[in-house]
């Protein structure tokens, strides 16, 4: 009997796939593959709204609500960033970071998340050096999670803060967005793409809006695979050609951290993807130039350009704590869904 | 012992040949008999206590299914499996043969351990062959004595999950158990190239920010070994006893690793393969939101390479289903992905998936399914009266119903640990009975 072969049977039905954009959880900010472009659109103008908002007035909204930090790695921006922006809300918020903690101990995420939520915890925000961990935490907890960075995989309120500092500066005034608001405009990601969250999430991001990104770095931090993360993906290894077609550069740092034995051969990297003033005003005069940071001056990108008026290093800090207000807002704003055993 | 008269089933026994209605008579935990319906030599003889009769009209009967690749976790996890739950969850299944990883605590590497797993205390439901550690505590550097080995009941060497990567090593553990008649298994990985990593290597991978193990990290090794194999053979005539090296390749997951041992075969080798349920059902895909019952080693692999172990499948090049059952206590799965043991349960899933899918869905023959999990994996490792009814052969027997959908819950399984994929799958054929050489080691609520 001639078994039939691959090519003329039917594809298995299996049970469906649970994405990992799925969130369980409405309040929840896991990746931006979840969010719609009306989601986006409600960030955006919240963001706007909280952010010229009376100071006393808006610490209101969510007067002494209870907001978990929950931080597995070291961060300047991101920690201080959510934990003013919930403070500008009025809530109350606690740092729990590794060192310091229980989990210097062996205490797992599942059960300092439930202590967090005992606690009185409404909302957690997670940094942690896991991919996937702030899934396993909104599992075992029930509460909203606030992705600030999982491991290499994504980092979602810096993309939507990039996004707001884009906008800003190449469509003014513009918050409800479209599939077409960025058309035509190429945002080029240089550097350490395969260990950075923020790349990630930026390259899921921005096509949604019709923006292009072009990514760009040597083979060995940047797989060819990583065009196949999402539509409107390139890849471009010649630094000059990416910058020359982009109205925005973002430069990565090289993650160090999370190398694993890869060596990098840094003279030959500076060579190659260094943003110098040079190289940006012989091809890309124009374009805005970003960071997500922390910036290493003298190797991704020199000091002059860092500081140089091109450069929206600091703007982008700036537009962090608005949309973590709207960020925070949506978390607790969305009906509690009752969690296990709460 | 007493005397089982299954009546009325019908018989399929791929090795034997059989595929029909028959009686069978089971005494001393053996296949007494094998005759028409009504027609063995118990005549009309009433049940009684020294007779038990099962009615199997409507059902089917088979030899009891074999796997010969299972983690009981026995001596030294028993949070996670002992080899009296391991084995029950595998009579449930509808296994009668299991064969033991040594990855244990301690591994098994002395005939003292061998000893201990086989022996009435442990309590199993079924047999159990433990396959032994080809080095001392799995690290690749020194031979254990396979001689005493096996002796004590081992039926193939293996450093399962910690793979031999030296060529030298590899070759002296192919001629020391060619030497003393045993298979090597090879979990197939090169781990120099696959470190830190929890998935397979490619655009998922990268999508979820997980390290990925490339393809060539499986079939590299398989490659390699399969050389080794290829030299040792001596053109076909084997070592001066004239026996020629047996080379297993465990859980099969990618479609080179396949082409290889399709190879191999066709230049003369004894090389055979086997794969699991989850790696001819499920792809990288299932990870999904970090599931950790979508993490074992191999990991899922891609649609191609799932196609390509249907294709092995159907095709004939793969010798056995086997299920790499490997229990991990709940707490020890609910965590970071990355942070979280490889491995899933199938002993009580791997029947109903591969009837579900292999025979219903691809439309593989019923008796060719079967002997993919009995007949095929007892010959490969060389089970003397296993996957095959023929008088004579052990009574080991599977009675159940190849057409009744049932949906498979987790919380029900008989295994100390709940962890599968496959929780509310639907499967096809429900094991009514399990008998191990003659006594019954499962029975269904509604048999």
């Amino acid at each position: 009997m001639p078994p039939k072969t691959v090519e003329n049977r039917r594809a298995p039905m299996t049970p469906e796939v649970v994405a990992s954009t799925s969130e369980s959880s409405a309040g929840s900010l896991l990746s931006v593959n979840g969010l719609t472009l009306e989601a986006v659109s409600e960030i955006l103008a919240q963001a706007t709204v909280l952010e010229r908002e009376d100071p006393l007035k808006r610490a209101e909204r969510l007067a002494k609500r209870r907001i978990a930090l929950l931080f597995y790695e070291s961060s300047t921006r991101t920690r201080t960033s959510f934990e003013l922006a919930a403070k500008g809300l009025g809530a109350d918020t606690t740092l729990v970071s590794s060192l310091s903690s229980s989990i210097e101990k062996g205490e797992t995420l599942k059960d300092t998340g439930l202590t967090l939520r005992a606690l009185g915890a409404e909302a957690i925000i997670l940094r942690h050096p896991n991919s996937g961990a702030p899934w396993l935490l909104e599992r075992e907890t029930g509460l909203p999670v606030l992705n600030a960075g999982d491991g290499m995989h994504e980092h979602p309120s810096q993309a939507l803060l990039d996004l707001r500092t884009i906008l800003a500066h190449l469509r003014p005034g513009v918050e409800t967005v479209t599939a077409e608001t960025l058309a035509g405009v190429t945002v080029s990601i240089v550097g350490d793409i395969l260990h950075s969250r923020v790349a990630r999430s930026n390259m899921l991001l921005l096509p949604k809006l019709g923006a292009t990104v072009v990514l760009c770095g040597p083979k060995e931090l940047l797989p060819e695979t990583a065009a196949q993360a999402g539509p409107g993906i390139e890849i471009e290894r010649d630094l000059i050609r990416a910058i020359g077609r982009s109205q925005v550069v973002m430069m990565l740092r090289i993650q160090a951290e999370r190398l694993a034995g890869l060596q990098v051969d840094l003279e030959e990297y500076k060579t190659r993807y260094q943003l110098t003033e040079e190289r940006l005003a012989a091809h890309a005069p124009t374009a805005l130039v970003m960071h997500p940071g922390p910036i290493i001056r003298g190797l991704e990108l020199t000091g002059e350009v860092a500081d140089g008026p091109q450069s929206l290093i600091l703007e982008q800090v700036h537009h962090g704590v608005a949309i973590r207000m709207a960020l925070v807002l949506r978390a607790l704003s969305q009906p509690a869904r009752k969690a296990v055993g709460a | 012992m007493s005397t089982i008269l299954i009546r009325n089933g019908h018989l399929i026994d791929p090795a034997a040949g059989v595929d029909g209605l028959k009686d069978i008579v089971l005494r001393d935990g053996r296949v007494a008999e094998v005759a028409e319906p009504g027609k063995t030599t118990l005549g009309k003889a009433k049940p009684g206590p020294d007779l038990q009769m099962i009615d199997a009209k409507g059902l089917t009967v088979a030899p009891g299914l074999v796997d010969i690749h299972v983690h009981l976790r026995e001596p030294g996890q028993r949070h996670k499996e002992t080899i009296a739950t391991g084995t029950a969850a595998a009579a449930a299944g509808g296994f009668t043969s299991v064969a033991a990883m040594p990855n244990t605590v301690p591994t098994n590497d002395s005939p003292e351990i061998t000893r201990w797993m086989q022996a009435p205390e442990r309590n199993a439901a079924i047999r159990v062959f433990p396959i032994g550690a080809a080095t001392r505590a799995i690290k690749g550097e020194v031979l254990n004595d396979y001689a005493a080995l096996k002796s004590a009941g081992v039926v193939a060497v293996t450093d399962d999950g910690h793979p031999i990567l030296k060529d030298s090593i590899m070759r002296e553990v192919l001629i020391n158990a060619t030497r003393c008649g045993l298979s090597v298994i090879q979990h197939a990985e090169d781990t120099r190239m696959t470190g830190g990593c929890s998935m397979n290597a490619g655009a998922t991978a990268f999508r979820l920010g997980l390290r990925g193990m490339p393809p060539e990290a499986e079939y590299g090794l398989v490659e390699r070994d399969i050389r080794l194999v290829t030299e040792l053979s001596m053109n076909g005539k084997g070592d001066k006893n004239g026996h020629r090296p047996h080379l297993h390749v465990a859980h099969t997951s990618t479609a080179q690793a396949v082409a290889a041992v399709r190879q191999a075969r066709r230049n003369g080798l004894r090389v055979t393969c086997e794969v699991a349920p989850h790696h001819f059902l499920l792809t990288e895909e299932h990870v999904g939101a970090y599931d950790t019952n979508a993490k074992m080693n191999p990991p899922l692999r891609s649609a191609e390479d799932r196609d390509a172990m249907i294709q092995g499948i159907l095709d004939g090049v793969v010798d056995a289903i086997a299920t790499d059952h490997a229990p991990h206590a709940s707490h020890e799965k609910e965590v970071e992905f990355e942070r979280a043991p490889n491995g899933i349960t199938g002993l009580e899933s791997a029947l109903g998936l591969s009837l579900r899918w292999l025979h219903h869905e691809w439309k593989l023959p019923l008796g060719r399914v079967l002997s993919l999990l009995s007949a095929q994996p007892a010959a490969l490792l060389g089970l003397r009266g296993r996957g095959t009814l023929s008088v004579g052969s052990f009574a080991d027997v599977l009675i159940f119903d190849p057409k009744q959908e049932w949906v498979f819950q987790a919380k029900n399984s008989r295994s100390k640990s709940k962890n599968t994929p496959f929780d509310g799958w639907t499967m096809q054929g429900k094991v009514h009975w399990t008998i191990s050489e003659g006594r019954v080691a499962f029975q269904a609520a509604t048999a």
